[in-house]
């Protein structure tokens, strides 16, 4: 089984899915083998921590509590954590209340003589404060390395309390990918929340996605079925019956990988074995897998042609209008695959892409989930960048490929702007799913390409803050390893 | 310190990462794990007013980005690579390396990979960061004294009327930009030359050369930044003032210039035009919303800081003694070292008409929202905290406005509340919050 769910630490990106965060060559060549050598850099930027991403799940649950033993630095998160768990909430009418979190504040002296004591009272203190239904006591890099035995801890205060008491092993030094945070909560909620299933609930559907619970919303109301959104708003109740959905669906193998493979491999609960719905083509394949897994195959067909008659007319002037234009895709493994699907769709041409990271295999090892797969074998072959986040070859990269749009996740959208390229967030809340979601993000494009004033400002009046020198080597100079083809 | 922290208001001492990207032409460069800056970078600037990367913050910013190879064989080799590449790829023109907890945890001698540089006439700087060393208000002093220490050379001689203006600690004071704007006004009108550090549009890295010439230092703050005026003295011997409230509004505004006045041999004359002209525009304003204010303000007549002391103790004198509101418990959330406890407290008894205001010291926002229920409260309250109390405002019906970090409900560009101008951005922001609340709900 590829999900091992012993112990608090959960195997790594790296060796379950030969991750790597370092490549420069083409797709065919990336699919040609799954034993590609990572290549690493001899000079890097700050990223994120696989930490983050942990709290990017177990903070937004309603009813668990979160003890991070750390210093306070590594609560930096927390803030806008509490910020997205409150939107989440008022968004979906329920009430609105802070996050359930507290830090063990770790000094000088506790680096000497050990945390454990400080431990053991911040979880009591969390029980009292929140009454949680579960505690999840994450790792830090300075706990890890003074040797702080936070299992036992847990296991004495889960007898003690009576509720689960989770030890996630999440220090930031042990994966350099970051997405593995995600691995790290999942495996928790799989290890220690989750029970068998009492009864099957054969309308129900698991969701994997973050606070945005109407992802699928427009066709599972038509096909039936009931979606189940998780981790982020859940509760505790209702992650441990997710083992009773009929199917798992998700939209980004980075996030959901682990928790889907989990579901499948432990708790008979099947992940739906399609590209995600990014494009016409391949939401074409979501929905008939689904329909075939709920057996719905007519009223799929019927779904599938209803929504296309909807899009038809503004499909048609959108492409008239982007015809030919460049993009460049900044994005995580997956989703950067799936936005090509996206701009292939609308009849733009592909002008250069960095991706975070590049997962060689999934934690269900089938390749009809392998959106790269299916995107080469649909759209053609490209050219692949994998970057780690790496802001200095992504600005490089946008500075050689000049695009006409730039179209990047988390922060490289600020980047392109200095540079004077129109640019646009994807995928925070992946409005660009399904048939309608192309139209949105084709209206997207084509409004920030029509007025590019202000990028025209901001390139005018602000400077990127690399010398010369760099903006003229190679992209990827830095690393290091053999050439890729 | 408070032993656990629920709602964090303040990063590590890595945070004062910031506070180097908020020197114009200095570049941070991290001996860290890849995760410290985006969290550090998220909570004191991006959820604290929408402070962005700026020049070259958030995930530009050079780093070992630590992994279990650096953590088990050292990262020495890793960190020289990286600041040798910093080099060459970043247009800066000082670079301060920062250790987080792992390096100095494992003891890898940043120190000495920093003096090679610098024995090669390279501008890189080094301080001694890791998180848990305290907080980034305490990381703050410490990247300031690195810079005394490792950087700044003796002047030749002392430019008459030349000031340094040490304040808020950049990013973790959301409204810094424009604080140190105004600050830097009212004390050019004094007739003396600020030289602030802190700032995008700024000096910068030509600011710090400057530093040794002044002829005094200007420490408005509370306790932050005690340590580095005073290592001035000792290096270069120049004399410091110590102005321990954020002055916002006309009384403290007032005693703040007749300080520095003074201090600076202002004449008399010049400092009370200053003050009268300031304090006829102001009182003008005020004249116009006198209606607005009566009508409202009989609802709250109580207020609550949940605030770091800049803006507890500058708040707190502002409503006291020029709007005559009453303060209720005032809490202090920014890890006030024990050894300045009791001079702060002793400034929250310095109120006019003999009032003295209760303070609580404690980083812990949960225990603080406890506390806070067990005061018997009059009338509805005002909570000038963070968007911590957001929530808990609504369920103690009270009024709320976001001053301290995190500041995460409120985009800041240029606003500020210090000074004359500040107190009134302060009234207009507390009564839109009481009226947008009670007369227009």
């Amino acid at each position: 089984m590829a999900v091992n769910l012993d112990g608090p630490a959960v195997e790594l990106r790296e060796s379950r899915l030969g991750t790597i965060t370092g490549y420069d060559g083409d797709a065919a060549h990336l699919l040609s083998r799954r034993d590609i050598p990572n290549r690493e850099r001899s000079f890097t930027q700050c990223g994120s921590c696989g930490a983050d991403q942990v709290m990017n799940m177990l903070s937004q649950i309603q009813d668990a509590a979160v003890v991070e033993h750390g210093p306070a630095g590594c609560a930096g998160d927390i803030p806008m954590r509490n910020g997205v768990f409150r939107l989440g909430n008022k968004r979906m009418d329920y009430p609105v209340h802070n996050v359930k979190y507290i830090n063990t504040n770790l000094n000088e002296q506790d680096t000497i003589f050990g945390g454990i004591a400080k431990l053991e009272r911040a979880i009591r203190e969390a029980y009292r404060r929140f009454q949680p239904k579960a505690i999840f006591v994450t790792t830090t890099c300075a706990s890890a390395i003074i040797g702080d035995d936070v299992p036992s801890v847990c296991n004495e205060l889960e007898e003690e309390l009576g509720i689960p008491v989770i030890a996630t092993a999440c220090e930031g030094f042990r994966t350099n990918i970051w997405a593995t945070g995600f691995d790290s909560a999942s495996h928790s909620i799989l290890r220690k929340i989750v029970k068998p299933p009492q009864r099957k609930q054969p309308d129900l559907i698991n969701v994997i996605s973050f606070e945005h619970r109407h992802v699928y919303d427009s066709v599972f109301a038509q096909l039936g079925l009931r979606p189940n959104h998780i981790v982020p708003l859940s509760s505790i109740d209702q992650l441990e019956h997710i083992s009773e959905a009929a199917a798992t669906v998700q939209y980004c193998e980075t996030l959901g990988s682990y928790l889907a493979g989990g579901l499948e491999q432990h708790f008979g609960v099947p992940e739906v074995k399609a590209p995600a719905p990014f494009g016409i083509k391949a939401t074409d394949e979501l929905l008939r897998e689904i329909g075939r897994m709920f057996h719905k195959e007519e009223e799929v067909e019927k779904v599938i042609l209803s929504e296309k008659e909807k899009i038809a007319a503004d499909l048609e002037r959108l492409r008239s209008r982007l015809q030919g234009k460049r993009a460049f895709i900044g994005a995580g493994g997956p989703l950067a695959y799936s936005i090509m699907a996206l701009i292939k769709d609308l009849g733009m041409e592909l002008a250069g892409t960095c991706v975070w990271h590049h997962d060689q295999k999934y934690d269900n090892d089938d390749e009809r989930i392998n959106f790269l797969r299916f995107g080469v074998g649909e759209y053609g072959n490209f050219r692949v960048g994998v970057c780690n986040k790496q802001s200095f070859e992504v600005v490089n990269a946008i500075h050689k490929c000049q695009p006409d749009v730039a179209i990047t996740r988390h922060v490289s959208t600020v980047w392109a702007a200095k540079l004077g390229v129109p640019s646009m967030f994807a995928g925070n809340h992946p409005t660009e799913m399904l048939y309608d979601g192309l139209i949105r993000f084709g209206q997207s494009i084509d409004d920030v390409i029509s007025n590019p004033v202000y990028i025209k400002n901001i390139a005018k009046h602000s400077k990127l803050p690399y010398t010369d020198w760099w903006l003229k080597q190679a992209t990827y100079s830095f690393l290091g390893g053999e050439n890729n083809v | 310190m408070s032993q656990y922290l629920e709602q964090v208001r303040h990063g590590c001492a890595l945070g004062s990462l910031q506070s180097v990207l908020a020197i114009n032409r200095a570049a941070p460069v991290l001996h860290a794990g890849q995760g410290c800056a985006a969290k550090l970078g998220g909570a004191i600037g991006a959820n604290n007013g929408f402070h962005g990367s700026g020049y070259l913050g958030g995930t530009q910013i050079p780093c070992t980005n630590i992994g279990e190879a650096e953590v088990v064989f050292g990262g020495e080799e890793r960190l020289e690579d990286i600041i040798t590449h910093s080099l060459n790829i970043i247009d800066a023109d000082l670079f301060v390396v920062l250790t987080g907890c792992v390096p100095e945890i494992v003891g890898d001698d940043a120190g000495e990979i920093a003096r090679r540089f610098q024995r090669a006439g390279k501008p890189v700087v080094y301080a001694e960061t890791g998180g848990f060393n305290g907080t980034n208000y305490v990381g703050h002093e410490i990247v300031i004294d690195a810079i005394i220490d490792q950087y700044l050379k003796p002047a030749a001689q002392t430019t008459p009327g030349l000031v340094n203006i040490w304040s808020v600690v950049p990013f973790q004071d959301a409204f810094w930009v424009g604080n140190l704007k105004e600050i830097e006004k009212l004390v050019r009108e004094l007739g003396l030359t600020p030289n602030i550090i802190f700032g995008a549009g700024r000096e910068g890295v030509a600011a710090l050369d400057k530093v040794p010439a002044a002829q005094f230092n200007l420490l408005i703050s509370p306790w932050v930044g005690l340590k580095n005026v005073q290592h001035l003295e000792e290096k270069f011997g120049t004399p410091y003032l110590h102005y321990p409230a954020l002055p916002i509004g006309p009384t403290e505004t007032g005693n703040f210039l007749r300080a520095v006045g003074i201090f600076a041999n202002v004449d008399t004359e010049i400092i009370d035009e200053v003050i009268y002209q300031h304090e006829k525009e102001y009182y003008a304003y005020i004249e116009s919303a006198l209606e607005a204010i009566y009508q409202t303000r009989i609802v709250p007549n109580r207020f609550i800081t949940v605030a770091d002391s800049f803006y507890s103790l500058g708040i707190a004198r502002f409503l006291v003694n020029d709007m005559g509101l009453i303060p209720e418990i005032q809490f202090v959330t920014d890890g006030v070292l024990p050894e300045y406890q009791e001079a702060i407290r002793a400034e929250f008894r310095k109120f006019n008409e003999g009032i003295e205001a209760q303070v609580e010291f404690s980083n812990d926002g949960g225990w603080v929202q406890e506390e806070i229920r067990r005061i018997e409260l009059k009338g509805r309250p005002l909570i000038l905290g963070s968007s911590w109390e957001k929530v808990f405002a609504k369920q103690v019906n009270g009024f709320q406005l976001s001053v301290s970090m995190p500041v995460g409900d409120r985009l800041v560009l240029n606003s500020f509340y210090a000074g004359y101008d500040g107190g009134l951005k302060l009234l207009e922001d507390i009564y839109s919050e009481i009226i947008s609340n009670s007369q227009n709900p």
